[in-house]
């Protein structure tokens, strides 16, 4: 079509080595968990919020219902406990849940604002920008959990001391879990909005009919629809998942379906953000 | 792929829905070249940008960058491509630094050689002063030549740009498209840009007329203004449009 510019004057741009080394995927990585940091950094009243919310529940609810809802002995409790106890497990998952739906948000924020076409763009692979997106989100959620685990023990909440190192590839693990759960939805929610919604029919009923508030045996005296409901809920495991490292333990069902729930939800959100087969092509929503 | 052109577009179709915004869309853009890609609004263009960077897939047909493939090889063909969006696309809450220093983690590359790397594509476009202001404290026209060093960061031999001048008063216009053809020159660079604004294209320059979704012409603008029986670009592009997308409209190549 046209005659390109003579070669002799310039300073030719070089050809490109082909592929990516594992420094060039390491660095990619850092670059999303650092922006994601950053974020996180510039948006303080998210960090406060995602800790008043469960210390409310923790400092008021759970103070209040002491007296009514008593907890008898379950694995991997070996001795009764207060439910302040009972329910810090469940508080730090709701803590995951939120931040989940939060990076969910974002994500759709960011496609709005036209952020999100800077990340598609990127030469490497798409599964391993979300991966890394996701793991950035589960980094930002630790954090918080840690914060919230500390004002915890102030209060008097003081699992065994290693377990706050057990809890860790817990936290690893849910987080993951409810950070692709977000991302999927991300993928199917059109505009800012929609998010609304996202409160009601997936974070609430989530919480709510899982094992964070009490045990599942109470729910199954009261209620055999629930506890049904509470079993197929996700959520429940990712609790029982972290109740049971919070106490040096493994909960290998919970372990089982977290893991699962994460493959399936993540693989989802791939499909999702895929060019060629998910929704956001589609829709020409990217 | 050494003879392979910069940007291949064979027979790609897309749709959403029902409603059809491109059909049968086929050209290529030379090395080293800068072209134009006219259209009214509607036209197809945003569309086109969005299959050309991978953003979604084309419903049928085949696109290539540097002979890649964009769908069979996406790393390649992305990583040889520089983009520039219609819409803001800087992360208004980071500093114009922080903004360079994100998109070179995303294409892989850290440390010193994304530092100096930034440090010369904020010089290039006149820039070095503000990169440690906020992106949202920049003008129209500083957010749009930060988007563009940022799309340069990479070192991409292709610079795809959607309506990059939109919006922007006529000094940051004249600007950016001085810089754009600087680099051309200089470098070897490839532009493709998508644009409606027709005094924007030089006669030097090589167009591709975009019409609801139909090419009607290719070729230099001189090539293209003389095939129409015109003075200039807009009178050919005028007449082009007029007539009806079936005609055999096709200026020589």
């Amino acid at each position: 079509m046209t005659t390109p510019v003579a070669t002799s004057e310039l300073h030719r741009l070089e050809e490109p080595r082909r592929g990516f080394s594992l420094g060039q995927y390491l660095t990619c990585l850092m670059g999303v968990v650092w922006r994601e940091g950053l974020r996180f950094l510039h948006q303080r009243e998210r960090f406060i919020s995602a800790l008043v919310r469960p210390l409310v529940w923790l400092l008021i609810f759970a103070a209040g219902f002491r007296s009514v809802l008593g907890v008898s002995i379950i694995p991997p409790y070996d001795t009764y406990v207060l439910y302040e106890e009972y329910i810090t497990p469940g508080l730090v998952a709701m803590i995951q849940l939120f931040n989940g739906m939060q990076s969910s948000l974002s994500m759709v924020y960011d496609r709005e604002m036209g952020n999100m076409r800077i990340l598609l763009v990127s030469p490497l692979p798409r599964w391993f920008i979300l991966v890394s997106k996701l793991m950035a989100g589960t980094a930002v959620s630790v954090i918080q959990v840690y914060a919230y685990l500390l004002i915890a023990w102030l209060w008097g909440i003081e699992p065994p001391k290693l377990g706050y190192v057990t809890v860790l590839p817990a936290l690893v693990m849910s987080g993951m879990m409810l950070g692709a759960l977000g991302m999927l939805l991300s993928s199917m929610i059109k505009q800012l909005e929609n998010f609304a919604g996202v409160m009601n029919f997936v974070i609430f009923p989530m919480f709510f009919a899982s094992s964070a508030l009490y045990p599942l045996w109470r729910v199954q005296e009261t209620s055999p629809i629930l506890y049904v409901i509470c079993q197929l809920n996700p959520f429940t495991y990712a609790v029982e998942l972290i109740r049971f490292a919070l106490y040096c333990q493994v909960d290998w069902k919970s372990l089982g379906i977290v893991f699962g729930c994460t493959a399936v939800f993540l693989a989802g959100a791939l499909i999702a953000y895929d060019p060629s087969k998910g929704l956001i092509g589609r829709r020409g929503a990217a | 792929m050494s003879c392979a052109p910069a940007l291949l577009i064979e027979h790609v179709t897309h749709a959403y829905g029902e409603r059809v915004a491109l059909d049968d869309v086929s050209f290529t853009v030379a090395r080293g070249s800068c072209t134009a890609l006219l259209g009214l609004n509607g036209a197809g263009k945003t569309t086109l940008f969005s299959l050309v960077t991978r953003l979604f897939a084309a419903r049928r047909g085949r696109i290539s960058v540097f002979g890649f493939d964009i769908d069979r090889d996406p790393g390649e063909a992305l990583r040889r491509l520089g983009v520039v969006f219609q819409a803001r696309t800087l992360d208004l809450d980071l500093s114009v630094a922080q903004n360079l220093r994100y998109h070179a983690a995303l294409h892989g590359l850290g440390g010193r050689e994304a530092k100096a790397r930034g440090a010369e594509m904020l010089a290039r476009m006149e820039l070095s002063g503000r990169a440690g202001e906020k992106a949202r404290h920049l003008s129209g026209g500083q957010m749009r030549r930060v988007e563009i060093a940022r799309a340069l960061l990479h070192a991409p031999r292709l610079l795809v740009l959607d309506e990059p001048t939109v919006g922007l008063d006529i000094n940051s216009r004249a600007g950016i498209l001085r810089h754009l053809r600087a680099l051309v020159a200089q470098t070897g660079l490839t532009v493709l840009w998508a644009t409606h604004l027709l005094d924007e294209v030089e006669p030097t320059d090589e167009v591709v007329v975009l019409h609801k979704g139909r090419i009607l012409a290719t070729g230099s603008a001189q090539v293209v203004i003389a095939a129409q029986g015109k003075k200039d670009i807009g009178g050919a592009f005028s007449a082009l449009i007029a007539e009806p997308a079936t005609a055999d409209a096709e200026s020589p190549q």
